[in-house]
């Protein structure tokens, strides 16, 4: 059916705008089209996503989180309606702009914050051809996004003309930069196993009758915690979030903004953490295959939900940590990054590479994932 | 004209803007920034050529983690821009000198006719083949010494940069973080097992209940 439209809609801007301009204008329709059914759910998965962490920190923490917002007084749906008050308490927010800031940078910021956090949903695919580019360097695409993330917090942290958030913005900038060193290694010894930079061809790889055996966080295993730890780490979240440290810094980097271009940093930093629980899940945890054996009925087939839940599950995975965890100390956060993560992924990389070589993959365990 | 012509001017018009805007901007960390808009939209325009990966490492490496490390010296640096800015007209002629000679250079090299780059076709890169995987298949076999070597000598300029400006100054307090971590719950903390509750020496309830109320 979709294929279907795909030949109708294809004609008509044909027809409607000759051959020259038609295609062009209707690629672009057609990847706006796509770019609205990625991003969409996303946001409002960020937005609801905050009530959620809200209530399972509450949960955690022997209290109830948020219950009292709700829609039309309806009691037992406590809480429900708060993310929609929160969002239209930030759109009433007055705009400061403080005196002595840059003003261009000062609002460019936000925006430099969100658009690398959400261009890189272009290459992630929910399921395979559910995507809106399935280009072939798609890891290195997200690297390289994730990569540009710094400078919104170091452009936010200098145009604001504050000393706290010139602090934080070095300390934030100086451990996103160590943190993707690591995170890239561990995502090294992941494009190894998987021989393709392609993430849907990533998933394909690890496809199989054995069901959850055949993923590749068992053989990546510390990549795999490596990956989530810097993950965690480079989203500036709780324990790693010394660039807000509100104890030592008032808010690091986004203590001059209010509103609307705070919540834009809000954003990008949950859209960030959504992109890292789904590239773990896709390149380690199998994406949309089933945990299940082939032979399962139902329950072995492929599916968006499996691919859901796995982000969701790394998803509450950064709550628990947020809720669990004292801040680290600066020094141990950079000793954590170099000394200790960066030398683990690069030997695990070599042992990788030992698991691919040719007797050894074809001996008994090894032959499950690099056999194939 | 097609689409992509289009594209491609468009990006063209950003990227000398930009790099105009580099030499030209009051100020200096306005001046990385448009260095970094420079190298993003030199990326986007290798993408229009199908080199993703040498774009995409573009901006991974330059952009990603270079440009912030200038950003970052940049901003720290409290830079004199007056000062900075004094021999401008001094030293014009002979730049303008050098950049003219290097772009009537460029400009013989490129028309020349040992060049041909007027008259030969574009590759047309063929659609199957990756060309990250084409870029890894020729970097690893046929130039893997060359590869290694300057993989040797990158290691080394590392070294040498940390041993040159690595001493140990007397005045910096430090943590030590060896023994920090060889430190154990039980050198810290004494666990003693005492009972949870004791039984007092039976005392006459009538002597002892207002002795209590005394005290607290």
């Amino acid at each position: 059916m979709i294929e279907n439209f795909y030949q109708t809609l294809d004609t008509v801007f044909n027809a409607a705008l000759g051959a020259v301009w038609g295609p062009p204008a209707f690629a672009v329709t057609w990847a706006l089209a796509k770019i609205v059914m990625v991003l969409v759910p996303l946001i409002l998965f960020v937005l609801y996503f905050q009530l959620i962490e809200r209530w399972v920190i509450g949960w955690m923490q022997v209290r109830r989180g948020p219950n009292r917002v709700t829609f039309f007084g309806i009691k037992w749906l406590g809480g429900v309606a708060q993310p929609i008050a929160d969002a239209l308490k930030l759109l009433m927010k007055e705009q400061i702009v403080p005196t002595g800031a840059s003003k261009l940078l000062f609002l460019l910021a936000p925006a430099l914050s969100v658009a690398p956090a959400m261009a890189v949903w272009a290459v992630v695919p929910f399921m395979p051809g559910w995507v809106v580019a399935n280009a072939d360097a798609g890891l290195l695409v997200v690297l390289a996004m994730t990569s540009m993330g710094v400078y919104g917090v170091i452009i936010a942290g200098w145009a604001s003309n504050s000393k706290y958030a010139f602090l934080g913005a070095m300390r934030s900038a100086a451990q996103v930069v160590s943190y993707e060193i690591a995170m890239g290694f561990a995502l090294v010894g992941g494009l190894m196993a998987a021989q393709t930079l392609n993430l849907t061809q990533m998933v394909a790889r690890q496809d199989g009758a054995y069901g959850l055996a055949e993923w590749f966080f068992i053989p990546l295993f510390p990549l795999f915690i490596i990956h989530f730890i810097a993950g965690v780490a480079e989203t500036n979240r709780h324990p790693f979030d010394v660039a807000e440290g509100e104890s030592e810094i008032v808010a690091g980097p986004l203590v001059e903004y209010s509103g609307m271009t705070w919540s834009l940093f809000f954003l990008a930093e949950y859209a960030n953490m959504l992109l890292v629980a789904t590239i773990s899940t896709i390149m380690f945890l199998g994406g949309w295959l089933s945990p299940f054996p082939k032979a399962v009925p139902i329950l072995g087939e492929p599916c968006i939900l499996w691919m859901l839940a796995k982000m969701f599950a790394l998803m509450l995975m950064f709550v628990w940590i947020r809720a669990s965890f004292p801040r680290y100390r600066y020094d141990q956060i950079m000793r954590l990054g170099w000394k200790i993560f960066i030398p683990i992924t690069i030997v695990w990389i070599v042992v990788v590479g030992v698991m691919m070589l040719d007797p050894v993959r074809n001996w008994f365990p090894f032959s499950i994932w690099f056999g194939k | 004209m097609t689409f992509q012509s289009i594209i491609f001017y468009i990006f063209a018009a950003v990227l000398v803007i930009s790099a105009l805007r580099v030499i030209s901007a009051q100020n200096p960390v306005h001046a990385v920034l448009f260095l970094v808009l420079a190298f993003f939209t030199a990326a986007a325009l290798w993408l229009l050529l199908y080199a993703e990966f040498l774009a995409l490492t573009l901006i991974l490496v330059y952009v990603g983690a270079v440009m912030v490390l200038f950003l970052f010296v940049v901003m720290m640096l409290d830079i004199n821009f007056e000062k900075l800015r004094e021999g401008f007209w001094k030293y014009l002629p002979v730049a303008a000198t050098i950049a003219t000679l290097m772009v009537v250079e460029m400009v013989l090299l490129i028309t020349s006719k040992g060049f041909h780059l007027a008259d030969q076709a574009l590759p047309v890169a063929p659609v199957a083949v990756s060309n990250t995987k084409e870029l890894g298949r020729i970097l690893y076999t046929d130039y893997l010494l060359p590869f290694e070597l300057s993989a040797v000598i990158l290691v080394v300029a590392i070294v040498a940069a940390i041993a040159l400006t690595l001493r140990p100054r007397k005045e910096a307090r430090s943590q030590n973080v060896g023994d920090q971590v060889r430190v154990k719950a039980s050198d810290r903390l004494k666990i003693i097992k005492m009972d949870a509750e004791k039984e007092l020496p039976s005392v006459p309830m009538s002597t002892a209940a207002p002795a209590e109320s005394k005290q607290s």
